[in-house]
């Protein structure tokens, strides 16, 4: 039942609709395009398009132990994160659907809030427990303040999941003697893994890209990739981080597409 | 006996309570079962989010030699330099929606008339740079905007002008790089709401004669705009508490409120100032969403759910 074209308007009267809508795309596009294509220039000008071409700041960033740390605690912290996020984001989404606890609309509030509450109020507000508590500077304050933020992508990707299974399906498990948890992970589970993955996809991008809660909490040893970048580009702009950016952008297009297959393969 | 009424056992309870007691034990089992699983990610918010915003809030009733005043609230009134903060703040927020809408709108609306697998092409273009970090797009903007960055070098290589545009450090700049972080959260509402509006209805108007644009003015735009508010509120709010872009691409003339917060705690160290700065901002926030939701009973947050 398509409605495609269902409208006598041709394609042609609606060429300028075309024409702006392209203009927007380009505008949404070009600058990681040009930071792409920029990130292979030999020279330290920022000229485009490239005269020389050359990996030298690819070898820069590889080389540079202090990009490789900050790389390496990014990955770590990211890694952990999708984990974490993503046990307590399912158990959380399998509660909210079965609609039997009081308060739902309460319990969705406060685990959405992240998403509505100023980042830097996050920021600040961490930070000071953190200092508090001597968890700033450390692995485990990144993970625990990110596992938040990345926790309600996590419900809401799941919650679609399981809004689109029939939950019936684990009654009659369990009504034929399968316990609880068997009955979740051998009928349930298997059902709604895809959108289990795109959340731990989501969680992990969410920790990898975050920027404002991670300048106040991480530093020392524990420095962030995005907290090492908002520093560098405070003081200049060195090519090195167009190598860097490059490597974010792959990265970013490498999970999305993992996401989206996983999310065709239901 | 009537169908309906309850009839007794031999023991004189009603029957149905034979197993009541076994049934409400397991619905409470159930629960506690339930609410365990909530309870780990319910736990971690309301310790890394309630309590230190309340404790923020806390602070923030107190002057700096520790007595109850609202002296740190006042101060908003009195210091111009406050004043001009939530200025710039709201002009930039005005602006970055306006140019969202201005771009958003007809790029949702291009999206919404296209074959499903022409408007699945094209959504990449929204999808990827939602995905891809702010911190890679504002210096993307820093190498295009900058003096000699890529379209002064341009437009001086073609001769426009002779003096490279002051488009990076200061509003401008701010404005360009902040509208493309907004414009997907704009978008991806705009469009979802513009899919679910009837062709019928489109339909119907044309055929009782109405011209393409009287069809679009008079049938498709109001039932667009439900959806729009959802994507202007959504980037009106972000844009208050934005501090990424205008740290970066500001060139320190354009102080936004999140700015101003994280220097009055990180270079001042003033708890209690900043701390006002963020529950009001918090409440603002909370007032626009709250007043969103009232108005046309929708959540705002609708956006990280399609993707």
């Amino acid at each position: 039942m398509s409605m495609e074209n269902a409208l006598p308007i041709s394609h042609r009267q609606r060429l300028w609709l075309y024409a702006l809508g392209g203009l927007v795309m380009l505008f949404l596009i070009a600058p990681s395009v040009i930071i792409v294509i920029m990130s292979f220039s030999d020279s330290s000008l920022l000229e485009f398009p490239p005269q020389e071409w050359s990996l030298r700041w690819y070898e820069s960033y590889f080389g540079s132990v202090e990009w490789r740390d900050a790389t390496v605690v990014s990955v770590k912290v990211a890694v952990m994160t999708a984990v974490v996020a993503t046990l307590l984001g399912t158990a959380a989404a399998y509660a909210i659907n079965a609609r039997t606890l009081r308060l739902t609309g309460a319990i969705n509030a406060l685990l959405t809030a992240s998403l509505i509450i100023p980042v830097i109020l996050i920021g600040i507000g961490t930070f000071f427990l953190y200092a508090r508590i001597g968890l700033n500077n450390t692995l485990t304050g990144l993970v625990i303040a990110h596992t938040v933020q990345a926790l309600p992508l996590v419900v809401l990707t799941v919650l679609s999941g399981l809004r689109s299974y029939d939950m019936n399906q684990e009654m009659v498990a369990r009504s034929l003697g399968a316990g609880r948890f068997s009955a979740f992970f051998q009928v349930t589970m298997p059902q709604i893994r895809f959108s289990i993955v795109s959340g731990a996809l989501f969680a992990f991008i969410t920790s990898f890209d975050e920027v404002v809660v991670s300048l106040f909490i991480s530093g020392g040893e524990t420095t962030t990739l995005t907290r090492r970048m908002f520093n560098a580009l405070r003081d200049q702009i060195d090519p090195t981080i167009a190598a860097i950016s490059t490597c974010l952008i792959v990265l970013s297009i490498v999970l999305l597409s993992a996401a989206q297959l996983f999310g065709r393969g239901r | 006996m009537s169908i309906g009424s309850v009839s007794l056992d031999h023991v004189g309870r009603p029957d149905r309570a034979l197993n009541a007691d076994k049934l409400s034990a397991d619905a409470r089992r159930e629960a506690r079962g339930l609410f365990a699983l909530l309870s780990p990610g319910l736990l971690l918010v309301f310790a890394v989010i309630i309590v230190p915003i309340g404790w923020l809030f806390w602070l923030s009733l107190f002057d700096e030699s520790d007595q109850l005043s609202a002296a740190n609230y006042a101060r908003f009134f009195e210091q111009a330099s406050y004043i001009k903060t939530f200025v710039t703040t709201f002009k930039v927020a005005f602006a970055v929606t306006g140019a969202c809408v201005l771009f958003g709108y007809p790029l949702a609306y291009m999206l919404s008339q296209l074959p499903r697998r022409a408007a699945g092409v094209c959504l990449i273009f929204v999808i990827l740079p939602f995905w891809t970090s702010v911190l890679v797009r504002t210096y993307a903007w820093l190498v295009i905007l900058q003096r000699k960055g890529l379209v002064n070098t341009w437009l001086m290589d073609i001769g426009v002008i002779g003096q490279p545009l002051p488009l990076a450090n200061n509003f401008a700049g701010v404005v360009i790089g902040m509208t493309h972080i907004m414009l997907p959260f704009l978008v991806l509402p705009l469009y979802a709401s513009m899919k679910t509006i009837d062709v019928d209805c489109l339909r119907a108007g044309m055929n009782l004669g109405a011209s393409p644009a009287a069809t679009f003015r008079q049938i498709f735009f109001p039932l667009s705009l439900p959806g729009l508010a959802s994507g202007v509120v959504i980037v009106f709010v972000l844009c208050l508490g934005f501090f990424v872009t205008p740290a970066l691409m500001g060139g320190g003339k354009v102080i936004m409120w999140a700015m101003r917060m994280e220097q009055t705690t990180s270079l001042y160290s003033n708890w209690g100032a900043g701390a006002a700065l963020g529950v009001v901002l918090l409440a603002v926030t909370l007032a626009l969403l709250g007043l969103f939701r009232w108005l046309l009973g929708a959540r705002a947050t609708g956006v990280w759910s399609q993707r």
